[in-house]
């Protein structure tokens, strides 16, 4: 087992199903009346995000919360950085108050590789650039995983921006590992060049990617890609790759739809898409707190899982 | 930083060489005698008369090489290197001669800036040869005072590490430079193409998720300055070309006789983009490391004679500015002290280039191009030459360079070829 998580790229089949099992005994957890644990009563997380987040950094936290960790967020804006103050330096700053983990977010892709070379702490991925967001892939799996059963075999759509989403990527690879079928839809300008190097099906519209696939993970545009002339406008977007319950009627078969949020609604997805039964979009936002808890746990090196567990009950 | 001590050479005999110059056509085992920085004889059967011995007994002696691209960022940027510092670096390296490129600050585009680096080269072991700026301050705006700065000494004008963006100045620059026997040297990227881009675009940078730099923003500005040179009739070099179509399209040119030379950096020789996957900032270059099919290019591009020349690019950073995340890290790397021995230990030992090629590439070629003397292990030559051990190697680590940086490239690499000695404008360094 890898000690940090960097990419789901780096990880084996038999890790991340591991991170998933853990995370399904960890969801149990959140369902009891007190939904905490004392797990990692004792260690010390610091939630290090040099780019804006709230959701991610607010289930992190949760995560850290219900497994008893002490925690400290750091942010970029007001502080250190601001002034100029490398991110070596940072790192070494916060190591030298004696934490054990790290949770990092970081517009430049490789931070977390970087901050293993300058640390001994130990380093959670939670979003790299363009690179990967292995909890999000994790979580989505697990998401799937619990509506389907399996996701061997499974074939899912990854819809949208795909050229700037580390979500993209780690979904590719942790869904690849565990034997399910992906493809990606959106206009050549949103996919990344040579993305056949992935052994994935590539769609132009919405309507071929409905008809191959039974999962659309489908993810946010972000509208300052306009500008930059990469698609002409947010209508002829909406109606080339936006998804809506019409064309989900086209075909005869269930359709799951996923969202890494926040939702541009009636844009990406139909206005009350998210809300209807094909959605999955808030199971993703629960299973993502149990999902990370399972991989802080997993990675503090503290006892197994069942022990962790049990001693609450 | 490793402390440069050069003495005066007044007399050395240097004994049991084997000299090679192919510029000459020489390659043999015999002695040199050194007096007053000339050579005052060479031969087996000469012997020391009472003078310094150096003992080059298993050592390779040629001539100094010649680096045609060189930043050494003084004025401007001193705690990255001066043109002392990289001087020294040079002569550790074996390069006897050296061109400063013009992005120091203020930009090298007046006689005050060049006097100025002229001057601080007088006090080193290098012969020091400034390159202007083809527009003022590098801005792409206008042209600088190029008639002025051919008078006070430059032997070459160029934008880098930028290319001139606009068709038409370039245009001007190239017609105006007929007046004059100075090549206009151009870095070929299209900017806007360029512009965000890290790594270069392809399969590595998307499994990274970092931006990439498409080759077409290479190809196409090599093939406008190829139309460029072929219209403006001026001779254009075309300063470290990194791709296949690169060396495709310069074959072609040379085919029909366009005024156009180009030279490649030992790293684009050697490495690709796939030594990037730890995201370590030591290879973030421009331009970008490509990839094996690009490598094979370039490296059949040196046999059959497309690419003339091999410049280091030698762009030192402090470690504040490099040991970053890749995203604000600079690009470049430090390459005058190791050029040779990556050349030598990759290409010249596997048997993918002759030693003499190689050779030809550091010594000759760009000073041809430049239009500079080449030196020679003639008698009555001025001594200008460098002695290494061949057959010894070294691990490359940051404590031992010259340069004020150590933005290597090539960091804790083993190469072969370890230098003895370097000998250059009257003075002598030993290693």
């Amino acid at each position: 087992m890898n000690e940090h998580l960097l990419g789901l790229e780096y990880c084996s089949k038999e890790e991340i199903e591991s991170m998933l099992k853990a995370g399904f005994s960890f969801k149990e957890v959140l369902s009891r009346p007190i939904p905490k644990v004392p797990t990692l009563r004792g260690k010390t997380v610091v939630n290090l995000f040099f780019e804006n987040s709230t959701r991610t950094r607010i289930s992190f936290e949760l995560a850290q919360k219900r497994l008893s960790a002490d925690t400290v967020n750091f942010s970029a804006s007001g502080s250190s950085v601001s002034k100029g103050e490398s991110l070596r330096d940072t790192i070494r700053n916060i190591e030298a108050m004696k934490i054990d983990m790290v949770v990092v977010r970081h517009q430049s892709p490789g931070v977390p590789y970087f901050l293993t070379q300058c640390t001994d702490s130990i380093i959670i991925n939670a979003g790299d650039g363009l690179h990967e967001h292995p909890t999000q892939g994790l979580l989505d799996i697990m998401t799937l995983q619990e509506k389907l059963g399996t996701v061997k075999d499974l074939k899912v759509v990854i819809v949208g921006d795909i050229l700037h989403s580390r979500v993209a990527r780690s979904n590719i690879y942790g869904l690849q590992k565990l034997g399910a079928k992906v493809a990606l839809c959106g206009p050549p300008t949103l996919i990344p060049v040579q993305a056949e190097q992935w052994g994935v099906e590539i769609f132009y519209n919405i309507e071929d990617a409905i008809r191959w696939g039974e999962v659309l993970n489908v993810l946010r545009l972000q509208l300052e890609r306009q500008h930059s002339g990469l698609f002409p406008t947010r209508r002829e977007y909406a109606h080339r790759f936006g998804v809506t319950l019409e064309k989900l009627r086209q075909v005869d078969k269930e359709i799951t739809i996923m969202h890494p949020g926040p939702i541009n609604r009636g844009l990406e997805l139909e206005h009350d898409l998210a809300d209807s039964e094909f959605s999955v979009i808030l199971d993703q936002v629960t299973n993502g707190v149990a999902l990370r808890m399972a991989v802080l746990y997993l990675k503090s090196g503290v006892s197994t899982t069942e022990q962790a567990i049990s001693q609450k009950k | 930083m490793k402390e440069f001590n050069p003495t005066l050479a007044k007399e050395i005999f240097i004994e049991g060489g084997r000299l090679v110059d192919p510029e000459n056509k020489l390659d043999f085992q015999a002695n040199i005698l050194i007096r007053n920085g000339k050579i005052s004889a060479i031969g087996s059967e000469i012997k020391a008369e009472g003078c310094e011995i150096l003992d080059a007994s298993g050592c390779v002696v040629f001539p100094g090489m010649f680096d045609m691209h060189a930043h050494l960022r003084e004025p401007g940027r001193e705690d990255q290197e001066t043109i002392q510092s990289g001087c020294a670096a040079a002569i550790a390296g074996g390069f006897t001669g050296l061109c400063t490129m013009p992005d120091t600050n203020p930009v090298t585009d007046s006689r005050s800036l060049v006097d100025f680096i002229k001057s601080e080269a007088e006090k080193t072991m290098v012969d020091v040869s400034p390159v202007a700026a083809i527009t003022k301050g590098r801005k792409g705006e206008e042209l600088a005072e190029m008639a002025e700065l051919v008078e006070s000494g430059v032997v070459a004008f160029s934008d880098a590490p930028r290319s001139v963006a606009h068709t038409n100045l370039l245009r001007n620059a190239l017609d105006y430079a007929r007046m004059f026997n100075v090549p206009i040297i151009e870095v070929c990227e299209d900017a806007e193409l360029a512009a965000h881009g890290l790594m270069n675009e392809g399969a590595m940078s998307t499994r990274l998720g970092v931006h990439g730099i498409p080759g077409i923003a290479e190809d196409i500005i090599v093939s406008r300055n190829i139309h460029l040179a072929e219209y403006t009739g001026t001779p254009m070099h075309l300063a470290k070309i990194s791709r296949k179509k690169s060396v495709e399209l310069m074959r072609q040119a040379k085919k029909q006789g366009i005024k156009v030379t180009c030279d490649v950096t030992p790293h684009h020789c050697l490495l690709t983009e796939n030594d990037l996957a730890n995201y370590d900032t030591n290879f973030k270059v421009k331009p970008p490391l490509r990839t094996q099919a690009d490598v094979n290019a370039i490296i059949e591009g040196l046999i059959d004679g497309t690419i003339d020349a091999i410049a280091t690019d030698h762009a030192p950073f402090s470690p504040e500015e490099k040991q970053v995340e890749i995203l604000v890290a600079p690009f470049g790397s430090t390459g005058l002290e190791t050029a040779f021995p990556a050349l030598f230990t990759h290409l010249v030992r596997t048997s993918r280039l002759s030693f003499e090629h190689l050779l030809e590439k550091m010594i000759a070629a760009p000073r041809k191009i430049l239009n500079l003397e080449v030196p020679q292990l003639r008698k009555g030559n001025n001594a200008n030459l460098c002695i290494w051990d061949l057959s010894a190697f070294r691990t490359v680590v940051p404590d031992e360079f010259y340069s004020r940086s150590r933005n290597s490239i090539f960091l804790t690499a083993t190469m072969y070829g370890v230098i003895k000695a370097v000998i250059n404008k009257k003075h002598i360094w030993n290693a």
